[in-house]
């Protein structure tokens, strides 16, 4: 027996408008672009929505209803969820009802999509419980399974979702760290009590992630049958299929026109022709499956570029500036109290406004091009910065009005 | 395909240049040699040359030297304040008919596969050489009369002696993207034999040397740098006028202007009226290593140019490890991604991109490194293979 573990990473930024120097202690609204360009959120998140977001659910909700064995997992960002409900209601909506059934789990993670873990662990954790607030809220669940985000994990971060009662973490099922072992097991993290490890197969998640309408692919086109005679093969040498990738790999990524959706309506049935595959949640995974070894990560993995570490974030000298910037301002930032102010610093530290100054373009092909909504990664780190010192001005301001005023005598 | 003999009919080669069409021809040839290509290359009057790599050949058409130096100055100049002096492209125009007068007997000696000619004073000598030889002809667009005039005045013979060579070329190539559009919507040329070369530029020459300006650095300030022809094309008013919302922001900011040209005494007053005065420098024309030694000492480099059909003066500024901000009106924009871009009209924006590279150092450190890595990609050898492409196809 082996089982399918899907995971669906639903995220969209709030990207930062044309921010110009001269806006800089004028005007705070740094995410509200009502132009025609991919820098008007509100415009994204509806195209997402139309190409994505409705023909998905509509599909995994038919799928729930025709197979009780089915099972699939979400991990939403805080700044989505935010976004859904301000733009596209009946989008959440959906979304709820496919929660509803009780067999889509949702995961936790930072609620501005941040890579605070690795600079700010106060932060990170305030963050983690404003997400896991918002999706009690929302969904009227406690997560039990964490994900960091772009899957960037490390022992460190084991050893904390552990301690915090985490049954499961989320990881790339990278060579590097995996050696020779095979990521379809359950593995545990060097040096922790409870929680068990998942790794994403990599390869199956990528053929339909990345390469699904590759034209010039040699398994093209890829059919559901054929992907699920895959998975199969593992039958009997693994224990779980981690298939991970982004929810928008149907319909915005891949094209309704080359046939995902298709591919995603037969999926289940083919995969349930095997009588011995079936489907579970990461939370099932880890009750079902005993840890087959210890997996030790001493340096950071993400699920990013053939790298496959953070330097698609902080590679280069824009980006590291943008983000010491950011965190070297945060307890100034906090001190304030300002709710507003520390929402917007919070804003800026998703980790899409650093991936837009990714200036590996060439090494990495199109991928970082194709969705950065700049015209380079040089107007991103910009518009960035200039914002960044709109937030120090503000900082300063109240630093001015909260100064004990002295005794006028 | 055995290796074609091209004759390359030329105006000019470096030293003996007046601006980028030199250069651009002899980068261009010796990459093309270095493939083995037989070239001839004609100019119009013997010049005393010290080239090996391929055959010249001297027109001999017996004009007044001093009076064809600066032809791309010359149009503008007509176009621009001295109109009445119309003997100027006449002489030109003139220059032109008699190098096509010419080229006859150069033609017959060789016997040329392919005739490449480049910028409209080789088209008529590019025209005969074609009907004598009977060989396809190709004509390289280094300019055009209306990038040269920036549409002001442009010259009628000119732009009509200029659009009868791309008619009768049977390949047209345009230094950029940008203006292959002049040549199909104001030359109404076929856009299918219509191919962009980018220029190249051989960025391993340059040498860092000793730093410039030490003083003005010293004191804090920061270097921004024009440098061109002061022409209506190169944009000098959007410079100053984003100098002027520079320094409100920044006001330890110099800027360095380097050239010379018709619109000189007009930036110079424009200067003066803002009031900017004391924050900028105009060295005049500078060349070789002065000319580095400038590139080097700015912290970045703006190119605002208004039309430009190719614009290498922003990849030399990437080879002496320069950011540069460059107009989207320019071919080089089309394959120069690590470098700042604006529309040279928008001089908000070209404010704004100045003081954030003044004002966040980081950007500078990345443009640095990686434009640099990107010149040494964009050299005269991979241009020569897309001009081989064509040679390929013609032959």
């Amino acid at each position: 027996m082996s089982s399918i573990c899907l995971y669906f990473q639903v995220h969209q930024p709030l990207r930062i408008k044309k921010y110009r120097i001269f806006d800089v202690g004028n005007d705070h609204n740094y995410f509200e672009d009502f132009s025609d360009t991919n820098l008007n959120n509100r415009k994204v998140l509806e195209k997402v929505s139309q190409k994505s977001y409705i023909p998905a659910n509509t599909i995994f909700l038919e799928l729930l209803k025709k197979y009780p064995e089915f099972r699939l997992a979400f991990s939403f960002s805080g700044v989505l969820l935010e976004q859904l409900a301000k733009f596209t209601p009946q989008v959440l909506d959906s979304f709820k009802k496919l929660i509803d059934t009780g067999r889509v789990e949702v995961l936790s993670e930072t609620y501005y999509h941040s890579l605070a873990f690795f600079y700010n662990l106060s932060e990170f954790e305030s963050q983690v419980e404003l997400h896991k607030d918002l999706i009690k809220k929302l969904f009227g669940i406690k997560p039990k399974v964490f994900r960091n985000t772009e899957l960037a994990y490390n022992n460190d971060l084991a050893k904390w979702a552990d301690k915090y009662g985490y049954s499961a973490i989320l990881a790339e099922g990278w060579d590097g760290i995996l050696g020779w072992k095979s990521p379809n097991f359950v593995y545990k993290p060097v040096d922790t009590r409870n929680i068990k490890l998942l790794l994403k197969n990599y390869k199956l998640s990528d053929d339909v992630a990345f390469r699904f309408s590759e034209k010039r692919w040699s398994e093209w086109p890829l059919t559901a049958e054929k992907f699920a005679s895959w998975i199969n093969a593992f039958n009997g040498n693994g224990q779980v299929i981690n298939l991970f990738m982004d929810y928008e790999t149907f319909g915005e990524h891949q094209w309704k026109e080359d046939g995902i959706f298709e591919f995603l309506r037969n999926f289940p049935k083919e995969v349930l022709k095997f009588t011995d595959l079936n489907f579970v949640t990461p939370s099932e995974a880890v009750k079902k499956y005993d840890a087959l070894d210890f997996i030790d990560v001493p340096s950071i993995v993400t699920w990013a570029d053939t790298e496959r570490d953070l330097s698609a974030w902080t590679g280069n000298a824009i980006q590291g500036s943008a983000i010491s910037c950011i965190y070297k301002i945060g307890d100034k930032i906090l001190a304030t109290g300002d709710a507003k102010l520390i929402e917007d610093w919070r804003k800026l530290q998703t980790s899409d406004h650093y991936y837009y100054m990714c200036t590996k373009w060439f090494a990495d092909g199109d991928v970082h091009k194709y969705f950065n909504p700049y015209e380079s990664p040089y107007d991103a780190y910009i518009s960035f910065m200039n914002a960044a010192n709109d937030l120090k001005i503000r900082v300063k301001a109240h630093q001015r009005e909260d100064r004990p005023q002295k005794n006028l005598k | 395909m055995t290796t074609p003999k091209v004759l390359m009919v030329g105006w000019e080669l470096p030293p003996y240049n007046s601006g980028g069409l030199g250069e651009a021809c002899y980068g261009l040839a010796k990459a093309l040699s270095e493939k083995g290509i037989e070239i001839v290359f004609v100019l119009p009057q013997k010049v005393d040359l010290d080239i090996d790599f391929m055959k010249l050949e001297f027109a001999d058409i017996k004009m007044d030297k001093k009076k064809l130096e600066n032809f791309y100055a010359a149009s503008s100049i007509f176009g621009k304040s001295f109109r009445k002096l119309s003997e100027l492209p006449g002489n030109y125009i003139k220059a032109a008919i008699v190098y096509a007068e010419r080229i006859g007997d150069i033609v017959e000696k060789y016997n040329p596969d392919i005739i490449h000619a480049h910028d409209w004073l080789t088209y008529p000598a590019g025209i005969v050489a074609k009907e004598l030889s009977g060989r396809p002809m190709i004509a390289h667009v280094h300019s055009t009369e209306l990038d040269r005039t920036g549409g002001n005045n442009p010259n009628k013979e000119v732009y009509e002696i200029e659009k009868e060579g791309l008619i009768v070329a049977d390949r047209v190539l345009p230094v950029g993207g940008f203006m292959k559009k002049i040549i199909t919507e104001r030359y109404g040329i076929n856009p299918e034999k219509i191919k962009v070369i980018y220029n190249g530029i051989n960025s391993r020459n340059v040498r860092m040397l000793p730093p410039a300006l030490t003083s003005f650095k010293n004191m804090g300030y920061k270097i921004v740098l024009f440098l061109g022809r002061i022409t209506l094309q190169k944009g000098p008013e959007y410079f100053v006028r984003a100098a002027s919302i520079v320094l409100k922001h920044k006001p330890k900011t110099l800027f360095v202007v380097t050239g010379s040209g018709d619109m000189q005494e007009y930036m110079m007053n424009e200067t003066a009226r803002l009031g900017l005065t004391d924050n900028f420098i105009y060295t005049g024309f500078l060349r070789g290593q002065e000319r580095d030694m400038v590139f080097q000492a700015a912290d970045l480099y703006v190119m605002p140019s208004v039309s430009e059909p190719f614009g290498i003066t922003a990849l030399e500024a990437a080879a002496n490890n320069t950011p540069a901000l460059i107009s989207k009106q320019s071919g080089v924009s089309e394959i120069f991604q690590h470098s700042l871009k604006v529309d040279f009209w928008d001089i908000d924006e070209m404010a704004s991109k100045i003081i954030a590279c003044l004002k966040y150092k980081a950007l500078g450190v990345d443009l640095r490194r990686e434009s640099k890595k990107e010149v040494a990609n964009l050299t005269w050898s991979k241009s020569a293979d897309k001009v081989l492409e064509v040679y390929r196809e013609l032959v």
